[in-house]
Order: C-alpha cells, then structure tokens, then sequence
C-alpha cells in the first residue's frame, strides 16, 4: 500500500484552502488497484467504478450493444426479474448508476455502512450474472428507440450527430453509441451477452473507494465485486484525425433560435502545452462571464444567453470545441464575432493581466471540487483514466502556475486557426450557407 | 455557462426534500435590521457558500411586467456606485469562487462557492448591490436582449417547456404561478428600467433577506461579519405585506391539446392543484411526498410503473411528481408516455383506471416501508452536500417556512401512515381542480 496523504493548495494563497485528501493506494487481495479516501463522519461509501473500452467495442454490425446492455444491468439477474431486482435494491436505499460511454462504461454506486454487505452483493449480482430476460430487453429497446428518436428532434443532437458524422466518417467517435433505429431494432440476446463480455471486464478497471470503510473491507469489496469478471477484453479503437475542414454546415429546422456547434483539432492531454492551452482556453471561452467570447457576444452585444468552448482530449482524437445559441436573425453575426475573437487571441495572444486572473481562477477553483464523498471519487476514477498520479492533486496548481505568457501566446498561435473552424448550424439561419465562410471581418 | 437556473420541470419531477442536517450544526438568529440569518456548518473542507435569498418571486410582480424579477436578477451583476459592470463576478472569479444566481415563483437568490476566508469580501460586495445598483440604458438594451435569447433558449425551441407554459396557465385561475418565471415574450420585451427599479427599491432590503452561510464558519464569526456588512443597512419601511392573489374554487375540469410538429413522443399528462408545507401543518404535504413516490417514483415498483408497463404494455415511461416546497397551493401531476401503437385516449384511460384500482386497492405496505426507508437514508446522503442543505433552508424560509418547520421535516416524514396518505389522494384527486394536456406532434393522430 502506498499512502499519500495530500493537502490542496490555491497556490497564491497557500494557508487558506487547505482540503486535507489522504488518496490511499491499495490493492485489493486479488490484484485489483484501487483508491481509497477514508471519511468516516457520514455513514455511507461512495463507489466508483470506470471500464475502458465502452461504445467503441460495438462489434461490427450491432452499434448500440454497449449502451442496451449497460441500460439492461439493473433490469433483473440471477434469481430477480426487473422489479424483484429493484425492490431490493429500494429496500436497501442503495444507489446503483450504470453508463456507457464512447470509450469506457461506468458502475457509480452509493450505499449505507448499515447494509453495505448486502448493497455490494446485490451489485455483485447484477455486474457478473445478468439475465437479459426477454421482456426487459424489449421494454428497454423500446426505450431507447424512444431516445432515438427524441434526439432526433432536438437542435443540440441534430448539430452534434451531424458535426461529428463528418469529422470522423469512419470510426466509432463518428457515430452515436446509442445506435440507430435499424441497428438497435436488430440487437439480439446473443449480442446483449457478447457485449457484457467484452466491455465488462477487469483488466482495464479504475476504482476508487470514497467513505465511511477501509482498506480491508474495500479490498474485499472489490475483490467480491469484480474479480469473477472476465481478465481480457477486445482491443480499443484506433486513433483517428479530425477529418472535418473549415466552413458552415446548416441543417434546417422549424425553431425561432440556431444552435451552432462549432470546432476543429485539439492537443491531448499528455501534451506538454496541455495546460498552457487550458488556460488559453479559460480565456477564451471556456471560464464564466469574464471570458472574451461571453464579453464580446452576450455581454456587449445581447446575441445570446451562453456561448463557451472547451478544450476535448478524448481517448482517439483531440479536439478545441464551442457552442452558441442565438435568434436566426443574429446567429450570424454570433459567428463573425466568434469568428473575429477566434483571429484575434491567436494573433495578439493575451494580456499578463488576463493571464494572471486565469490562473487565480483555476488554481482557486481547484479545491472546490473536492466536495463530497460522491465527486471525490469520480475525479480519483478520472485521473486513474488518464494515468495521473495521486500526487497531481497537489502538483496540479503548480503546473497552472508554471503557464507563462510566451507559453500561451506560442500555444494560441498554433492551435487556435480560425480558418479551420467549422461551423455546424441547425435552424434557420438568415444569411449562412452551406458552404465555405467568408474571410474574417475586421482581420 | 448558466446565469440563472430555473424549477420549471417541477410538475414533472419529484421531490425528495426529506433530509436536513442535525440540528446541532444550523443555527440561527437575526439582524437588528430584520435580516434572518442561517448558519450551516460543515468543517471537511476550508470552503464556504454565500447566499443572500430575498423573498420575492416572479409571482410577485406586478400585472403587465412579467420576467421583472428575474431580469433584475440579471442587471444585479452590472455596475454599483463602487463595482464596474461584470466586476462583481470578476473579483469573485478572481479569488478562485464561483458565484451566480437564480430566480423562481417565491424567490431571487444569489450565491457564491469560494474558499472560507474569502467571505468577508463577498459579504461586502453582496450588500453593496443590496443598495448600490447603477443601470445605465444600455445595460437594459443589452441583457433585455440575453434574456430573450434565454427564452428563446429553454421555452421556444421546446415543446415540453411550452406546453408546461400552456399547463400552469390554466391550472392558475387568479395565482401568479400561472405565468411563466422567465416572463411572457411580449411583455418581457417592454420590460424598462423603471420596472427593475421600482422593484429592486422595496424589495431588496435586508428586511426581505435571508442569509444562508454554509460551510466551514463558526456561527459567532458569521454573526460579526453580518452585523459590519449587512447590518448597516436600514430596513425598507414600505415592504409591503407580502399578499398574493390567490386560487378561487376551482369548478371546471382543463382539457388541453397542445401541437407542435417537435414533439417525438406524444405524452399526457395532468396536473391537480395540491396543498404545500405550510409552517406548522407540512403533514398532508409529507403524505403527498409518498403518494406521488408510490404512484411514480420508481419505474419498476411505483403503482403506474407496475400496472401500465409491467403488467401491461400500455407505456413507454410513467411518472408522478409533487412540489412540497411552495409558498401558495401547488401542484401534483401523473404523466403516461404511451408505448408505440397505444392511442392517448387509451392511455389516459388506462391512467384513470390505475388511479382508480388504486384508491380501491390500497397502498402494499412493503412498498410504503421501502420508501420510508429511502426517505431516511435521503438524510444521510444529503449530509454529503452542504450547498444542498443551504439552498433546502433558503427556499424554505423563502416560502413561508421556519427553522424549525425544516428540522421537524424528516422525522414527520417517517411518521406517515397509509391512512394518512389515502387521506391525501381523496383530497388531491378532484378532476375539477385538474388540468389533463395530449402533447402531440400532429393533432390529426388523436383522430385516427
């Protein structure tokens, strides 16, 4: 075992917040790696639990597989149907949340100390013996169809399936993992099982541990919950490139606002500019009301309620993204000024000044997170994610505040490329066209 | 990122307001200029929420200025005699905090994240902007613009959020809830600085506050730092006593179809017009808590869960919702999302006949004490979130609730019987007091 015990710092204020995380690095009796954080003043455990792998593992044909079968994990195992399954799990008042996602599937759970034996076995229960009953699978396809097409009717989801289609054409990134109505409508039992197999498996597990219990007894826990899951699994996707050029894509749709959705290629994450971009970002569009895109287009000029960008390394493909939602009569002027702070930040870069209110912002903000049994765990599972240490709760402030002006400048200039934005517009838009954008006014 | 949240979605949501803190670590006291003050401690982490909480909602406004209250809420980050525009939240963000704000029916509340010794700073700047707000013309010109953007955002492009509009409206004979928080488009595009003024001149006054701090503070430093910031701030002498126009007996049972081309699934659903928690007599809201649990809480053990999609395959997706925390008469509602091929005449007829089935059959007592179990387990997880506890006493004394009203919640809570809740159900289910909507893509289909 290896313990940390580790004190969050915001670092221009050292002695102010000081949340105490004693992160414990454990491995359970069987082998399995885990982090734990012991918090013993409220009588519960926050349990999390992230497998690699997830939608991508769809196999050839069956896109969806993933996502029904996570949706089915808590729809009756071994002896339980649907309800008998749940009733027990109300009785017990524990809490047990299955997701699937593009590259990982997730169990977070939340339960009692008092009944915690019982908690974990009913979750045992239903990770390693599903039962896939046949009246569960089509009452929750139908579901799912349902979602389907719901999505289909929504802005957000027209603009992020069309965006993303073309960007990565041939990979799993390009297509939803909910599945379309075709291939959901074809998933059978077989399939169901074969994907439990493939995406529920403990070779590629993150846990982490969060409460009122210790080493031993989450050892054990973990040991019980997966240690009878399958060891290998089938190999992850490929890397791919964003494959989307610049210019405007508009799909109509009957709504009085355009969404837009807009973007191109990123940085990973293990990138050594990773966090001077982070704080280019911050900048730009990714903070709250002070940054320039929230200045320029809500506050100065009234076109919208929120527009904001986000910095999207993904396991296969990186990313710089954005979205913004204004009348049709203005979302084209949105865009040119979008399009116009884009230029400027990576031709000027930014000023010391905003730099310095940046980094006080993100490194203060930092501690903040830590704030409950439930998000302590998911940010431990997401560091396990992306192979950071412990130690980078502590360290975390320090690379923010190594960030220097050249840095983000330098970083601005290259990965900020307002010529390669490309804009996917939903509504009906006055005065944008499918096609390539005009050059950037005022430039 | 989000400025304002709003509850629209309570109709359809339930409400599991069970848990508070032990009583031990809240206490309470008030200004000498009538400002009532909570402190919530949690000491696991050096950081504090800040909120300032004044009681006056968007059903408070006047005839003809819907969205007044929460387009105030908006301006109340532009400049103050001592503040620049947008510097409120920079001098927030530039401390490592995170502050915004909310508007619903019964109240306006402001908020700030932040590390514990950063208080005393958004004490300061919160009762400035108490008293110190400076609008310009072009700051009404400007955020008038955002807040229809917000609109045109959250209600115009869904169809769920403007048939809930249609729904409140005919639910609310007389009462303001019947108006949307955000405000009718027309009238909020009239809304003028006059309006935001001459509400913010009565209604921003210490005497209409709560302070809610929560986190790691002692209630001794609180007080102190209350007393410097907040204390000095006269009381308004003209706050009116806050009296709304309240529901007539309602006489007519509402039918509505409401189209629109957006919708992917057509659901039905009705509202009643229900009792709330009321200081001193929250014991028919907490027997509607568990009706509403038991009708449609959980998808696979509620009433509608088990009797239209497991014994039955009249549904796609059921629920139940009921919104305790009110300061004038609420609403519970049941929605049936019907399955592909059932009409909505059918599943309404199969709503009604659950309903029915129901209140002959009785409540199964397993399922009355899995959900008294989860009530009090609410407790116990909801100590987890301090920012909970605060916006739970915040709202509370907002809607005519005390302290004490919110302690005695859990334990009068566990004490409900099925009696009580069958009680509840007689009361609450009177189809003249009821609004039923059909949310269809093409009113054509409810023909064929």
């Amino acid at each position: 075992m290896i313990r940390v015990t580790l004190a969050l710092c915001a670092s221009l204020w050292a002695a102010s917040v000081q949340a105490a995380v004693d992160i414990q690095q454990e491995v359970s009796p069987g082998g399995i790696d885990f982090w734990l954080v012991e918090e013993t003043s409220i009588p519960f455990v926050a349990l999390e639990i992230s497998i690699e792998g997830g939608g991508a593992l769809d196999r050839p044909g069956k896109r969806g597989a993933v996502n029904l079968m996570m949706a089915l994990i808590e729809e009756g195992s071994a002896d339980m149907d649907a309800r008998t399954f749940q009733a027990a799990r109300e009785a017990l008042a524990a809490s047990y949340v299955f997701d699937a996602y593009d590259d990982s599937v997730s169990i977070s759970a939340r339960f009692l100390t008092e009944n915690q034996t019982e908690a974990v076995a009913l979750l045992r229960q239903a990770l390693t013996d599903p039962r896939f009953d046949e009246d569960a699978v089509e009452r929750v396809r139908a579901q799912v169809l349902s979602n389907i097409a719901s999505d289909a009717q929504r802005p957000n989801r027209i603009a992020g399936d069309a965006f993303y289609a073309a960007a990565f054409p041939d990979h799993p990134y390009g297509s939803d993992m909910s599945g379309t109505v075709e291939s959901v409508a074809a998933l059978t039992r077989d399939d169901l099982i074969q994907a439990h197999l493939d995406a529920v498996t403990q070779d590629r597990v993150h846990v982490a541990v969060v409460g009122d219990t210790d080493a031993a007894t989450a050892g054990a826990m973990i040991d019980e919950l997966l240690g009878d899951l399958p060891r290998t699994s089938p190999p992850p996707s490929e890397d791919v490139e964003f494959g989307l050029a610049g210019g405007v894509t508009v799909i109509d749709y009957p709504t009085p606002q355009s969404v837009a959705l807009f973007g191109h290629s990123g940085l990973e994450r293990d990138d050594p500019d990773f966090f001077a971009a982070y704080v280019l970002n911050h900048i730009l569009g990714g903070g709250g009301f002070e940054s320039r895109l929230m200045t320029e287009v809500r506050e100065k000029r009234g076109l919208t309620y929120g527009v904001s960008t986000y910095l999207v390394p993904r396991v296969h493909a990186e990313l710089v993204i954005g979205s913004v939602a204004s009348s049709n009569d203005r979302i084209a002027e949105a865009i040119d000024v979008i399009r116009a702070e884009w230029a400027r930040i990576a031709e000027e870069g930014v000023t010391q000044e905003e730099l310095d209110a940046a980094k006080t912002y993100i490194t203060g903000e930092y501690p903040l997170r830590f704030d409950g049994n439930g998000p302590i765990a998911e940010i431990m599972v997401g560091m396990q994610r992306v192979d950071l240490g412990p130690d980078y709760v502590v360290n975390r402030n320090d690379f923010v505040e190594a960030v220097t002006l050249d840095d983000v400048n330098r970083v601005a200039a290259y990965l900020l490329r307002p010529e390669a934005l490309h804009f996917t517009v939903v509504g009906q838009p006055e005065g944008l066209e499918t096609g390539p954008l005009p050059p950037i006014s005022g430039q | 990122m989000i400025r304002v949240m709003f509850l629209p979605f309570a109709m359809l949501l339930t409400s599991l307001t069970a848990a508070v803190a032990k009583a031990e670590e809240v206490t309470t006291f008030a200004l000498d200029n009538g400002m009532e003050v909570v402190v919530i401690e949690d000491h696991r982490a050096p950081v504090v929420t800040h909120m300032v909480w004044y009681r006056v909602g968007s059903a408070d406004e006047p005839v003809g200025v819907s969205g007044v209250a929460h387009f105030l809420e908006h301006l109340l980050f532009k400049a103050t005699d001592t503040l620049e525009s947008g510097e409120f939240s920079a001098t927030v963000a530039a401390n490592g905090g995170d502050d915004n704000a909310f508007t619903s029916y019964d109240y306006t509340a402001y908020f700030q994240r932040i590390a514990a010794d950063r208080l005393p700073l958004m004490m300061q700047m919160e009762a400035d902007r108490m008293e110190n707000i400076r609008l310009t013309a072009e700051d009404i010109e400007t955020e008038r613009q955002v807040i229809i953007e917000e609109r045109n955002q959250r209600t115009e492009t869904s169809p769920g959020a403007l048939a809930r509009e249609q729904i409140r409206a005919a639910q609310y004979l007389n009462h303001r809830y019947g108006v949307p928080i955000i405000g009718w488009m027309h009238e909020m595009e009239a809304l003028e600085m006059e309006d935001t003024l001459a509400f913010y001149d009565l209604y921003y006054s210490p005497n209409n506050a709560i302070l809610v701090v929560a986190g790691d503070v002692y209630p001794d430093d609180v007080r102190a730092l209350a007393e410097q910031y907040y204390g000095v701030i006269p009381a308004e002498p003209d706050l009116p006593e806050r009296i709304r126009s309240e529901e007539p007996p309602q006489r007519a049972e509402r039918r509505l179809i409401y189209e629109d081309g957006r919708v992917s699934n057509d659901y039905v659903t009705r509202s009643y017009l229900a009792p709330e928690r009321d200081s001193g007599a929250q014991e028919q809201a907490a027997a509607l808590v568990y009706l509403s649990e038991i009708l449609g809480g959980s998808s696979f053990t509620s009433v509608l869960g088990t009797k239209l999609t497991f014994e039955s395959d009249i549904a796609l997706f059921t629920g139940a919702g009921y919104d305790a925390g009110s300061l004038d008469d609420t609403t519970f509602s049941i929605s049936v999302v019907p399955a592909e091929g059932v009409s909505l005449a059918d599943a309404e007829a199969a709503m009604d006949q659950a309903l029915a089935e129901f209140m002959e059959e009785g409540i199964d007592p397993v399922q009355l004490e899995r959900i008294r179990t989860q009530l009090r387990a609410a407790e116990i997880y909801a100590r987890d979130d301090v920012d909970g506890l605060a916006r739970r006493y915040g709202a509370a004394l907002t809607q005519g609730l005390t302290v004490a009203d919110v302690q005695a919640w859990p334990d009068i809570l566990q004490a409900v019987t099925a009696e009580d809740i069958m009680a509840a159900a007689e009361l609450v289910f009177d189809l003249n007091q009821s609004v039923t909507a059909y949310v269809v893509a093409s009113r054509e289909e409810l023909t064929q």
